[in-house]
């Protein structure tokens, strides 16, 4: 066993939790760090792309965002996808469920969909047939992200890795199916005939109107409801839970049924209103990214409005400056961003006390 | 060869890649971190070398230390994200799987934005070192061909790791503070020290399987892009194998099988398969591993269990 000699003095730095900090420093400190990670970012850019300056970086993130019409939709859409997948993690996160599989969900989801559509388009009338596929697109997603769920509640099957797994067979599934309807074309399907969503306004005007009345139901269901506090203090403590007469396994199951069916809707939206076809790659890593969206809104839906749009933001106004490049600039844009907001959540939650006087021969441990 | 004998000793090599990152995930997972950045890692691991055998191709030096020069330098990178990974979880105290998913954006980034650009440039950039990697089966047509030195080295760092966890001082702390880090901090163990150490050289390990993908398994310029799913595989295997490095040595092989039966088996039994099977097929790794996931919490024998306190923050004033 080691020597304690260590021990015996106060070491220089000390770390304490925070009791709270008033909202305005706190969002101070996140838009510090944010700023922190795009100057990091354009520094970088300036160092290994050609012609870059810094100003250009700056209005070249802007533009590509905001810069046209087209652009600003294209913004309100990928963000609108994002924060729907987003929402459905989230009744999970609250209750410490790391579902990590909302990528194959939504997947599965969107593959009920085409199935649907596939199957029945044409045989039925439109508005039919979109019930249909959605019924099935939620259906499917729940299925999804129910097996894991009942291993939790049952034997406590790590969540994490599980969810993470079924993911991949998602994939699997999505790639046979395509293998068996279309053969002859390399599993390439081609753009369903049927299906599709009305166009109202402009064509991705009712995929974001959906996801903001989602965004409000998900928000009440989760802060105004019996169900949404059972989940909260199931996270919270699960021996308080079962302390005060929940049934932790039913609210684990329940919720991931919801968080599931939720990401089937989202997989039905990509399907019914962008799509109109399936990939492998048809969620392209949104179901991870909304992890990250999810964590960063504090598991708020009103505040994850903000993160989603923030980060769709980034990616789209990164893949402007690095299109000239390499379509891969965006991932590492937003990676290093969210590195600095991920570690700047620290100094929210803790503290650093510096030692209170010198004293001779202390160091640092 | 024979077909069925090439068709095995294609899945060593394969499966060696899986171990790679399966050890380094280990040594990371037994200190109580779940690292869903392994993917990143290994991209980063495999660009770093890549960019160092470029560097080195008109050196002059003899073979063997650019081979070593460059698995130095998959080493280092993978450290070098590792050591974001730890700084972020361990000092930080950040979420795990958020930390681990950014970190497998941005390794995934940097090395199409690094990778893509060497490739195109064609010639010799650093496949030139194929045939020193494949030693000393460089100049073989069979599936032989792709046992070099660091299918050698995998084995060598798994059962080192096997046996420096199970069987030493040091690995006795690791799992301790993976197991229960307020125990092991009463006890006087250095819980930061250890989870930093296990971190990097895990996502050191970890990151050598990207290269040897690169340079050994697959020789391509290609290579790269499918780096990524084979990290998800590692991270499956990690539980396949219950977080036991010498048992993963057989998980990796037989993960090696199961990835390419798809393609093998119809040709190996003379058989017709319909296309649609391969997807299946490739399916079944995932498939087998959330099988031994359930098996073993079910089984809920005490050796069998992931770390009790993986994925879990330690704050030592939080009791």
């Amino acid at each position: 066993m080691k020597t304690h000699d260590k021990s015996a003095r106060e070491p220089l730095l000390r770390i304490v939790k925070r009791e709270s900090m008033p909202i305005w420093k706190s969002m101070l400190i996140r838009v510090i760090a944010v700023l922190a990670g795009i100057l990091i970012c354009a520094l970088l850019s300036v160092l290994v792309l050609d012609n870059v300056d810094f100003l250009k970086f700056i209005k070249t993130l802007f533009s590509g965002a905001f810069g046209t019409e087209r652009n600003i939709w294209k913004l309100g859409k990928n963000a609108a996808v994002l924060l729907c997948i987003s929402l459905a993690v989230t009744p999970a996160f609250r209750m410490k469920f790391w579902n990590i599989g909302a990528e194959g969900q939504t997947l599965i989801g969107a593959l009920a969909s085409v199935a649907v559509a596939y199957y029945l388009g044409g045989k039925l009338p439109t508005p039919v047939l979109l019930a249909l596929m959605l019924l099935a697109s939620v259906l499917a997603g729940a299925i999804w992200g129910g097996i894991p769920a009942i291993f939790k509640a049952k034997w406590k099957t790590n969540e994490t890795l599980f969810t993470l797994m079924m993911n991949y067979v998602a994939t699997g599934i999505v790639a046979y199916c395509l293998a068996i309807w279309c053969p002859s074309n390399g599993s390439v399907l081609p753009r369903l005939a049927y299906g599709h969503l009305p166009v109202i306004i402009h064509e991705y005007f009712l995929l974001i109107a959906v996801t903001l009345i989602l965004t409000a139901v998900v928000f009440v269901y989760l802060y105004y409801t019996k169900q949404g506090y059972e989940i909260s203090v199931v996270g919270e403590s699960e021996n308080t839970a079962r302390y005060v007469g929940i049934s932790v396994g039913k609210v684990v199951f329940r919720t991931m049924l919801v968080s599931g069916a939720i990401c089937g809707l989202a997989g039905f939206l990509i399907v019914g209103a962008l799509d109109h076809s399936i990939t492998t790659t048809s969620v392209g890593g949104m179901g991870f990214t909304a992890i990250m969206v999810s964590w960063l809104a504090k598991f708020n839906p009103l505040v994850m409005m903000g993160t989603s749009l923030f980060v769709t933001f980034l990616q789209q106004g990164a893949a402007e400056i690095g299109s000239a490049v390499d379509p891969s600039f965006p991932n590492i844009i937003v990676g290093i961003v969210l590195f600095f907001i991920i570690g700047c959540e620290f100094f929210i939650g803790y503290k650093i006390k510096f030692r209170e006087k010198a004293r001779k021969g202390g160091s640092a441990s | 060869m024979n077909m069925l004998l090439d068709f095995i000793i294609t899945a060593i090599p394969l499966g060696m890649t899986f171990l790679f990152g399966c050890v380094g995930e280990i040594l990371t997972e037994k200190a109580g971190h779940l690292n869903l950045g392994i993917p990143g890692i290994m991209c980063v691991g495999g660009t770093c070398g890549c960019v160092a055998l470029k560097m080195l191709r008109n050196s002059g030096l003899p073979w063997p230390l650019i081979v070593v020069l460059a698995i130095l330098a998959a080493f280092v990178g993978g450290m070098l994200m590792g050591l974001i990974y730890s700084f972020l979880t361990v000092t930080l105290r950040a979420n795990q799987n958020v930390t681990g998913l950014a970190m497998t954006t941005f390794g995934v980034g940097v090395t199409k934005f690094v990778m893509s650009p060497m490739a195109e440039g064609g010639g010799m950039s650093y496949l030139y070192a194929l045939k020193y990697f494949r030693y000393p089966f460089q100049g073989r047509t069979d599936a032989l061909k792709y046992c070099g030195i660091m299918v050698f080295l995998g084995i060598i760092i798994a059962l080192v790791a096997a046996f420096v966890l199970s069987k030493t001082r040091s690995g006795l702390y690791l799992r301790a503070v993976g197991e229960n880090p307020a125990t092991a901090d009463a006890v006087g163990i250095n819980v930061t020290g250890y989870k930093y150490r296990a971190t990097l050289i895990g996502s050191g390990v970890a990151a050598l399987g990207g290269l040897f993908y690169i340079m050994d398994y697959a020789g391509s310029y290609e290579a790269y892009k499918s780096i990524e799913a084979m990290g998800w595989l590692s991270v499956a295997l990690v539980i396949f194998t219950l977080w036991k490095p010498a048992l993963s040595i057989l998980g990796s092989f037989l993960f090696g099988l199961l990835y390419i039966a798809g393609s093998r088996i119809p040709t190996l039994l003379g058989i017709q398969l319909d296309m649609s099977a391969t997807p299946l097929l490739q399916m079944l790794p995932y498939l087998v591993t959330i099988v031994v996931l359930i098996v073993v919490s079910v089984r809920k024998k005490r050796e069998h269990q992931p770390p009790a306190w993986l994925g879990l923050p330690y704050f030592r004033e939080d009791r």
